[in-house]
């Protein structure tokens, strides 16, 4: 016996006698009577939604701050400033040679 | 004819509805989509009862998650996704004694099966024998081969749909297919040795 033709035919046959979609006489019914009276709260999917809803502003607020930061790095030299007064607030004792301790 | 985006649109009515705590609003869309439940659900199980039992659960997951459907596509594919992950939750708890031998057959099915032999083209596939021996091989297969077989290979879906369905990546649902495939060939060699081969 061919057993691919006959898987063929087979297959071939559940294709042409698709099952009925018949719903027993007022099935609704019987599902309404054990629904409760509203939705369980699903804490975790509740929780799963709002981190994703969350993740599109956070990312838009940190693209945001990288771009302000790192164009008023560029426009504003005040790093430079404080470098320098750091620098010059280290040296003090150095260079004024006539203060004792 | 109602087209899709005002039947999406009714049915985002009736989901908010339901959410707001109306119970009664869950009615219509039990009425719309119970037919298709219904046809899905027979495919896996033949007991009418067991059938029954399915779709039940299929509507009571579906009002208890209503809250995690996001809207993104429309609900009957929601539905029908929970529907088969429903189905094949069934077949994995049903896995009964999957063992069967030519001696189960009827004798209409071994009919059929001997014209099958003698002249594969004489073996209507629109006979009822062909119909339940189908039945009876897709039993013997592994629930991921049955469901695999059936979406893909009875219903005609598309490798992608099957993984939207069922929720398995692309590449897991191909090899599933080809072991499917073979297992089904399998079951109908070990069927047909004692007599045939």
């Amino acid at each position: 016996m061919n057993i691919a033709e006959l898987q063929k035919k087979l297959l071939a046959s559940a294709r042409a006698n698709p099952p009925s979609d018949d719903v027993p006489y007022a099935f609704e019914q019987r599902i309404l009577a054990v629904l409760p009276s509203k939705p369980a709260c699903d804490i975790l999917a509740t929780w799963n939604r709002r981190l994703w809803q969350a993740a599109g502003p956070c990312v838009a607020v940190m693209l945001l701050l990288g771009a302000w930061t790192r164009f008023a790095q560029h426009k504003d030299s005040s790093r430079e400033t404080l470098a320098a007064d750091l620098e010059s607030s280290l040296y003090l004792p150095f260079d004024n040679s006539t203060e004792t301790w | 004819m109602p087209d899709s985006a005002t039947v999406e649109r009714a049915d985002a009515e009736l989901i908010a509805a339901v959410l707001g705590g109306d119970t009664a609003s869950f009615e219509p869309l039990l009425k719309k989509y119970q037919p298709r439940v219904f046809a899905t659900a027979r495919r896996y199980a033949r007991r009418e009862s067991e059938v029954e039992d399915i779709v039940q659960e299929v509507f009571l997951k579906a009002f208890h998650k209503l809250n995690s459907f996001r809207g993104d596509a429309p609900f009957e594919h929601w539905l029908m996704r929970l529907a088969v992950r429903t189905c094949y939750d069934f077949l994995r708890a049903h896995q009964r004694n999957r063992e069967m031998s030519f001696a189960d057959f009827t004798d209409e099915e071994t009919d059929w099966l001997d014209r099958f032999a003698a002249k594969p083209s004489d073996a209507s596939e629109n006979a009822a024998a062909a119909r339940e021996l189908v039945e009876k091989v897709l039993a013997l297969l592994s629930p991921a081969a049955r469901l695999v077989i059936t979406l893909l290979e009875i219903e005609d879906r598309s490798v992608k749909e099957v993984a939207a369905l069922t929720g398995w990546s692309v590449p897991v649902v191909k090899i599933r297919a080809f072991r499917a495939r073979a297992e089904m060939r399998k079951c109908l060699e070990k069927l047909a040795r004692g007599k045939y081969l």
